[in-house]
């Protein structure tokens, strides 16, 4: 069964999503044994270099130095992409997107396309809408083949199918390759895909991919992979149609040897990966004769206009937050209800929807800053998610529920109290005779009412003391007073 | 360093409030030391819970009441490094925030002179061994912000190495949360409590009697599944530690175990 | 086409970043944005090709050394050893390079489906970085088109001691003049991780490939 799209389809909260996934075993095992691999192999090609912080701070500042001027690198990207012959076209929403792409599919006359993974696609659910219109797209990254034919959706992405083992896979390709004698070590399942998908690359004449990287001063576009469907993508059909983010520009070619360095070490924990893919337009003899490039706004623009959240953008989907996350850890990606899960979904889904679904995702964090010391641009996580809870306070404090609300009467109340020392110290002698109800023989608090029973679920809380510390130095002060 | 220093000292709410120990173990160990303690009484609290719950407003009032308070203080310290990182990563931003510039240069004065109860004693006072003796196994449970923000690195074991008796044991994946997250144990009680499992189990690993912290946050919440599990494992701040002598170790009538009762001193 | 969506676009963007700066000050600013990682190397030499080699190995990529005169024997034991017979070469690749006894054909002759039955390429390359083991091929002399190095199943790709860096801004650095070329960076042969994080080899590209150092 495929999973809800988001949040609010499921109906669901972050918490009740976590819920959920965190009764499966199964998942919560892949998901365990993926993020530590990725992780460890992240760790040591990262020691390896001297200038990891330096690299850091360069694609930070480029990252940045680019969306304080998006307008003009991106008008320079696309007149020097027009320059080299390719099309450039521009789609406000995902609707857009996804109808300039299957005009040009359908110009084209093709049923058929072959896909690179792109979770840009998946954000615009651009399968679904060829689909309903007679064309099939065929994923041909094997972790996308897997969601695909196992009706699925993304958990993570750089590696969208972290949360299937091989027995899963194998299932999966059996049903649907028709393949009923196919083995089950990874190596077998490869093996099936590449068949599988060879004998597409040679035939079908239309792909779809996205990109990692906008050079504007080239008007170049990077692709970073490791299989080679990418390559077969880009190269052998007759058109080719990138749908990229409009956040994704960097200003000149040479940047690319920070983020060429930073990206694979942080994605999959390598020095680099196996292809990256840089081309320019449309060339002679080489590649397809039409290329097309979709920029895509669908709710990127806006998050310019905020200051503190802008770091946002800088992101370069590398995934490493995920990977190392320990919220994710537990949960997996399918408890975000996203394309974008993790740290990065937990600020970037939510700012993409205006703020009006995903609310409860910038409080599925500890706060931990783990993220942000593994971020390759430095994007402060844990600072963006305390301005966008500080967004949806604001607003919820304008409705009439809101300011009633449980949280915002409990928050008001503890703000009164620590505004002044004497009604904190009457606050808590309050507490001290009044928690008798709730302190068990042992001396122990086992069960606690309303929202506060999330503690007590699977944790004790130890009664307040008889004296705080304040009276303890008070007291003291009066016997050395009366010593003198 | 020979001179001795008049400390201010910041319990923070919850210590306040759940852990006057820990607070009387600072003083102990800061007057053992040669240092004197003053208690300012209009302290309350440094703001945390709101800012980080997305409360900016309401926070400002309390960190203005924490900035007037101290001052003048020439040294505050506070057994508590989320505290402490709420104040250099938080402060300055909540002054711009409302666009008060006078708040933001006391702020900016006033960060220098505030310390983390570990960090003062092994970089401020250049101090290591603090006469203690804990003979008991104990593992180090390294907070979030005691890393990421504070940088504490391995002060807080230098500082246990130093302690008579006491058999440090390292903890597995010391890197991950343990789940509390302030409000975040509660709003999202059942991810909390999976991280929890984790970090238990690690602690449980050690084989240790103790796992000691520099935050009481964490160990309130590491304490309370091992409470409710009924395991032999306790939590004791690390000034607790520090505190203890061959003569008296750290008292707490929470825990319905029997420890040594303090000979003399105050109580 | 897009023209409106092109305007609305831009102008939310504007909208959302306030003030525009001119191109100068833009060009200022980049110049002056922070760049304190190693951009040079400080190999020698012969510590430069034994680092490039290492990573090759680890790759499992299979790696040999020539002079320059040895180009063509080389190339036959190296073909010999895989057992391959019918490789596919750029128009322009050197006469010289290519040994008797096997069948070399032009790319120009074949289509990509063709080129799916030869047993492998050959070609030449613009750069090699050291320290990650990648290597850089262009629509240029001696590399051929892009499809040339990626359907046929095994590749062998020579690289001269002089075209070897050690970094990846060098790498760059090298690159700059023909940028606008379609290129391709390898780094080992294509490889999968995503089934339990169990690294595969050769799922689409080249599931062989061999390094041939002329030094």
């Amino acid at each position: 069964m495929t999973p809800p799209e988001t949040l609010a389809e499921s109906r669901q909260n972050f918490p009740e999503a976590a819920r959920e996934l965190l009764a499966d075993s199964q998942i919560r095992k892949n998901v365990r044994h993926a993020t530590d691999v990725i992780q460890a192999k992240r760790n040591k090609v990262v020691a390896e270099l001297p200038d990891w912080q330096d690299l850091r701070e360069a694609g930070s500042a480029i990252r940045a130095h680019a969306l304080e001027h998006l307008d003009h690198y991106l008008a320079q990207f696309e007149a020097n992409c027009t320059r080299a012959g390719g099309q450039v076209h521009w789609a406000r929403d995902a609707a857009e997107a996804n109808s300039i792409i299957l005009g040009l599919i359908q110009k084209h006359e093709a049923k058929e396309v072959i896909k690179v993974k792109t979770m840009t696609s998946e954000e615009i659910k651009l399968n679904a809408h060829l689909e309903a219109h007679g064309v099939r797209p065929i994923e041909t990254d094997l972790a996308e083949l897997i969601v695909q034919l196992g009706h699925d959706k993304p958990s993570h992405f750089v590696a969208p199918a972290l949360h299937k083992n091989r027995q899963e896979v194998r299932e999966i390709f059996q049903r649907e390759m028709k393949l009923p004698e196919l083995g089950e070590t990874p190596e077998d399942l490869c093996a099936a895909a590449r068949t599988y998908l060879r004998e597409k690359y040679l035939r079908i004449k239309v792909a779809v991919s996205g990109a990692n990287f906008l050079v504007a001063e080239t008007g170049s576009v990077c692709l970073v992979e490791s299989e080679g469907n990418g390559r077969m993508c880009l190269t052998l059909p007759d058109v080719l149609i990138s749908i990229v983010g409009i956040e994704k520009v960097i200003p000149r070619f040479q940047d690319l040897e920070v983020f060429l360095q930073t990206l694979p070490r942080s994605a999959t924990g390598e020095r680099m990966n196996p292809y990256n893919s840089i081309w320019t337009g449309v060339h002679e003899g080489d590649g397809p004769r039409e290329f097309h490039l979709v920029l895509l706004d669908n709710g990127r623009s806006p998050i310019l206009a905020d200051k503190e959240a802008r770091q946002t953008l800088k992101c370069i989907r590398c995934a490493a937050c995920l990977n190392v996350c320990p919220v994710y850890h537990q949960t997996g990606g399918h408890a975000y209800r996203s394309v974008y899960a993790g740290p990065i979904g937990a600020i970037l889904t939510p700012q993409l929807h205006d703020m009006k679904d995903g609310r409860s995702l910038p409080y599925a964090s500890s706060l931990c800053g783990a993220c942000y010391e593994v971020c390759p641009v430095k994007i402060n996580i844990p600072e963006v998610l305390i301005h966008l809870r500080g967004k949806i306070v604001e607003e919820e404090q304008k409705t009439l529920g809101g300011k009633l609300g449980l949280w915002n009467i409990g928050m008001q109340a503890a703000a009164f109290l620590f505004a002044d020392a004497s009604r904190f110290s009457a606050a808590q002698h309050l507490g001290q005779m009044g928690q008798k109800v709730f302190v068990s023989k042992s001396g122990f608090i086992e069960a606690l009412p309303l929202m506060l029973s999330g503690w007590t679920q699977t944790r004790d809380l130890a009664a307040l003391p008889k004296q705080t510390f304040r009276d303890w130095w008070a007291a003291r002060e009066e016997r050395e007073e009366k010593a003198r | 360093m020979g001179v001795s220093l008049r400390v201010s000292l910041f319990i923070t709410c919850y210590n306040d409030t759940l852990f006057p120990g820990t607070g009387k173990a600072v003083v102990r160990v800061l007057e053992r030391l040669g240092h004197s303690i003053e208690f300012r009484p209009e302290q309350t609290c440094c703001g945390q819970m709101h800012w980080n719950t997305g409360y900016l407003r309401e926070a400002v009032p309390i960190i203005r009441h924490f900035v007037e308070v101290f001052r003048d203080a020439e040294t505050i310290v506070i057994p508590s490094s989320s505290c402490v990182s709420m104040m250099r990563d938080h402060y300055l931003k909540a002054a711009e925030m409302v666009g008060d510039a006078k708040l933001a240069a006391d702020v900016a004065a006033l960060l220098p002179r505030v310390w983390e109860f570990s960090e003062f004693l092994a970089k401020k006072l250049g101090v290591e061994d603090v006469g203690a003796t804990y003979a008991h196994r104990v593992t180090y449970h390294t907070s979030c912000h005691s890393q990421r923000s504070l940088h504490l690195n391995d002060i807080p074991l230098r500082l246990l190495r130093k302690v008579r008796g006491l058999q440090l044991v390292p903890i597995e994946n010391p890197q991950e949360c343990c789940g509390f997250g302030g409000t975040f144990s509660i709003k999202n009680a059942d991810v909390s409590s999976a991280m929890l499992a984790d970090k238990v189990r690690c602690v449980l690993n050690t084989g240790a009697e103790v796992c000691t912290a520099v935050d009481n946050s964490c160990l309130m919440h590491l304490f309370g599944s091992m409470h409710r599990q009924r395991t032999f494992t306790r939590t004791v701040h690390i000034a607790e530690i520090l505190a203890s002598t061959a003569e008296a170790e750290p008292w707490d009538e929470r825990f319905p175990v029997d420890l040594p009762v303090s000979v003399g001193g105050t109580r | 086409m897009t023209d409106g969506s092109r305007a609305a676009i831009l102008a939310s963007i504007q909208g959302a970043l306030g003030a525009a700066a001119d191109e100068a000050a833009i060009a200022a600013e980049y110049d002056s944005l922070p760049r304190a990682y190693k951009r040079i190397g400080t190999l020698d030499g012969p510590a430069l090709l034994e680092l490039f080699t290492d990573r090759l190995l680890e790759y499992d990529a299979g790696v040999y050394r020539a002079d320059t005169e040895g180009i063509g024997a080389k190339v036959g034991e190296i073909l010999k050893a895989r057992g391959v017979n019918r490789i596919a070469i750029p128009d322009d690749l050197p006469a010289e390079w290519l040994p008797a006894a096997f069948d070399f054909v032009k790319a120009s002759r074949f289509t990509e489906m063709q080129l799916d039955k030869v047993d492998g390429v050959l070609s030449a390359c613009t750069v090699a970085i050291a320290e990650t083991g990648s290597i850089v091929l262009q629509n240029a002399p001696a590399q051929g088109k892009r499809s040339l190095s990626l359907v046929p199943d095994y590749q062998l790709c020579l690289v001269f001691a002089a075209q070897v860096v050690e970094t990846v801004p060098e790498g760059f650095a090298r690159l700059e003049a023909t940028k606008n070329l379609p290129m391709t960076f390898f780094s080992g042969p294509s490889a999968t991780a995503d089934i339990e994080m169990t690294r595969i080899k050769g799922v689409h590209g080249p599931r062989f490939l061999d390094v041939l150092l002329v030094v």
